[in-house]
């Protein structure tokens, strides 16, 4: 097999692990704006936050710590324990729920009836508190994420399509663990939402909010539940990308990776999350290697999504998988 | 008491439709031009006009720009920052092409060329729209901020990929550079902000204005009633784009001096500027004034009060000042969804009944 070739299929391969990475934020945008019409821009910051916090509870880090410094005087910084990694993910599961809680009763059950856009803008109000209290609570220095997921070149992969094709593939462990759960996570969510109670409930919700609300559909807990779904899938994201690539404030522009994935996959279709995702995980990886380094100097990851999307919706407004939008005066 | 238009007879309709029927609104807004144009020019030092001043008067420009698209033509973007860096960049490669033109008609022309590639990016506003519009304005962000950093031509092929500007003049008075003066560059800044007021204003209440009105409340609605959207929406795009593109052409070329695309003009320069048009009210031209003055004083005062009298770490102001503006953003959105100028509206609406309100 042609070494270019063989690259290539590389390349391809990669994105698409890339792509489920970015599918797996894309979904938390999904969930909420399928179940409360508000299109969370602070997801990424959410995965940032929940990252920041599961490895400052795993450090057994003080909150706030540099800020009580600042007050006081004092010189702290750690409680001087280790957290099993298990326990740590629970707490930051309970955060995140409390946090659901917080941004519900404080923010959003103040906004309802507004316009998307206002709740949109909310949002990013929402992302800027968000970040400035996840760097006040646990320090805004890279941190490294280590919950015992495998890292490093996957050694049986390498050595078979080495004998295969004569060029061994370079695939990371965690990219093949991120596309199990990711895939994991899809199929419970859809089961969730499908067959449980509070599945059907979310999904009123969606429908139409009074007519949710006039059988007795609690909009404030399915509200809170949807928030907390998101603050799982943030959790799951932000546990990936931070033993990935560190737990930094860059963590957060996921975010703005998954957005492309929305607009090609449509706002409101859980599948058309994880396609949309591949395809621009793929599209931008193999854009770069095979035209973008060679002939535009490199680095157009940071636009190709975004073009391709625009480029996309001109023909397609609402998304692969969008329902089909209906204007009326 | 004061505050009235009782007595005050418009005898013309030129006078009938004045942007300021009361009279003390207009003897103030006399009052307000007479002081930034002939007593500060004459006190201001360097340290006013660097941090308060001339960030002020720049940032009120390009939150004019992007009201006249999200507020007054509901458009929403958040490619501002890319736009600010086109408007930089053709002024910079205008000053080094054409050194003896006067510094007036490069930022006016920048304003031009950055008006042609908003336009370029409105394209796609015809057919997409709300979320998926303010979406696809992030790929004008990432690509013109690529382009800008990857395309050597744009930056005169310099060692260091920045551009700086060279020193130019206009009417003789050194302009841009390292050797001007404060009072200079203050009053050059201000004359473009007093006509891109003046120039929003009158837009936004004639004809086109109400055009993009139409189209921001309900654009089927406006379709079927004769305004024509591909139109009205690709002019508002154009406007918000001048003003953005002076407004970057400003801050690079007076009062920066030299820029690194990705640092200054990254997508945080787009959502401090929506930001102040948010906190100081969608659709209002004095709205935009407030928000960029409460934007740049915030960060100012924090560091007073934080840095030197608490004597806090300015990492750690710099986090509160995260969640202050975050905060204040949700604050805002839920209490007075139209900002510090409907605060500004009611509060002359008490004082127009003051002291009898019944």
């Amino acid at each position: 097999m042609p070494e270019q070739l063989a690259f290539t299929i590389e390349v391809f391969l990669n994105g698409l692990m890339a792509g489920v990475l970015y599918a797996l934020v894309a979904l938390g945008f999904v969930l909420i704006y399928k179940a409360s019409g508000i299109f969370n821009y602070a997801q990424g910051v959410m995965a940032l936050f929940a990252a920041l916090t599961l490895v400052g509870i795993i450090d057994g880090q003080v909150p706030f710590y540099h800020l009580i410094n600042a007050i006081f005087g004092t010189d702290i910084h750690y409680f001087g324990w280790k957290v099993n990694s298990l326990v740590a993910i629970v707490v930051t599961m309970l955060v995140m729920i409390a946090l659901a809680w917080m941004v519900q009763r404080f923010v959003f059950r103040h906004l309802v009836g507004q316009e998307p856009i206002i709740l949109f803008m909310a949002t990013i109000g929402l992302a800027y508190f968000l970040e400035g209290v996840g760097d006040l609570m646990w320090g805004s220095e890279i941190k490294t994420l280590d919950v015992g997921l495998p890292q490093g070149i996957n050694a049986t992969i390498d050595e078979a399509t080495f004998n295969l094709t004569g060029y061994g593939f370079f695939i990371d462990n965690l990219d093949i663990i991120a596309s199990i759960v990711a895939a994991v996570l899809v199929i419970v969510l859809v089961l969730f939402a499908q067959y449980t109670k509070q599945g059907r409930a979310m999904r009123a919700v969606a429908d139409d909010h009074q007519a949710a609300l006039s059988v007795g559909v609690s909009l404030n807990f399915i509200w809170i539940l949807v928030w907390s779904l998101a603050g799982f899938v943030a959790l799951v994201a932000g546990i990936m990308w931070g033993t990935k690539s560190g737990v930094q404030f860059s963590l957060s522009l996921i975010a703005l990776k998954a957005l492309p994935v929305l607009m090609l996959g449509g706002f409101t279709s859980i599948p058309g999350a994880i396609v949309g995702g591949l395809i621009i995980g793929v599209g931008e990886k193999l854009f770069e290697f095979l035209i973008g380094a060679p002939f535009l100097g490199g680095a157009t990851e940071n636009w190709f999504a975004y073009m391709l999307a625009l480029v996309f919706l001109v023909f397609r407004p609402q998304g692969l998988f969008g329902e089909k939008i209906i204007e009326r005066v | 008491m004061f505050y009235r238009e009782a007595g005050d007879f418009s005898t013309t309709y030129a006078q009938d439709q004045q942007t300021f029927p009361i009279k003390f609104d207009r003897y103030r807004y006399y009052a307000v031009l007479f002081v930034a144009l002939f007593v500060i020019p004459f006190v201001v030092n360097d340290y006013w006009v660097n941090s308060l001043f001339m960030p002020f008067l720049i940032y009120a420009i390009a939150a004019i720009g992007l009201n006249i698209l999200v507020g007054y033509c509901g458009q929403v973007s958040l490619g501002t920052g890319g736009f600010m860096a086109v408007g930089a960049y053709a002024s910079y490669k205008l000053m080094t092409a054409f050194p003896d033109v006067s510094m007036f008609i490069h930022v006016l022309l920048a304003g031009v060329i950055t008006a042609g590639v908003g336009v370029l990016f409105g394209l796609p506003s015809l057919r997409i729209k709300g979320f998926y519009l303010a979406v696809a304005t992030l790929a004008a962000q990432f690509f013109l901020v690529w382009l800008f950093n990857r395309v050597p031509w744009f930056y005169n092929y310099s060692a260091s990929g920045q551009i700086s500007a060279p020193e130019r003049d206009t009417f003789g008075i050194l302009i841009t550079g390292a050797n001007t003066q404060a009072w200079a560059t203050y009053t050059f800044c201000l004359i473009f902000t007093i006509f891109s007021a003046i120039v929003a204003r009158n837009l936004t209440r004639g004809s086109v204005g109400r055009k993009w009105m139409a189209i921001r409340d309900m654009d089927i609605a406006a379709e079927i009633i004769g305004v024509n959207p591909l139109r009205a929406k690709l002019t508002a795009f154009a406007v918000s784009s001048f003003f953005i593109g002076i407004s970057g052409a400003l801050f690079f070329a007076i009062y920066l001096g030299a820029v690194e695309v990705g640092e200054v003009f990254g997508i945080t320069k787009s959502f401090l500027v929506l930001f102040m048009i948010i906190i100081g009210g969608l659709g209002s031209i004095f709205g935009s004034f407030a928000g960029a003055a409460f934007l740049v004083l915030l960060p100012v005062l924090l560091k007073i009060v934080g840095v030197d009298w608490l004597g806090w770490p300015t990492d750690i102001v710099a986090h509160l000042q995260l969640v202050i503006v975050g905060a204040l953003i949700i604050v805002f959105l839920i209490a007075e969804p139209h900002g510090l100028a409907q605060l500004w509206r009611v509060a002359k609406e008490k004082l127009r009944l003051w002291p009898f309100p019944h």
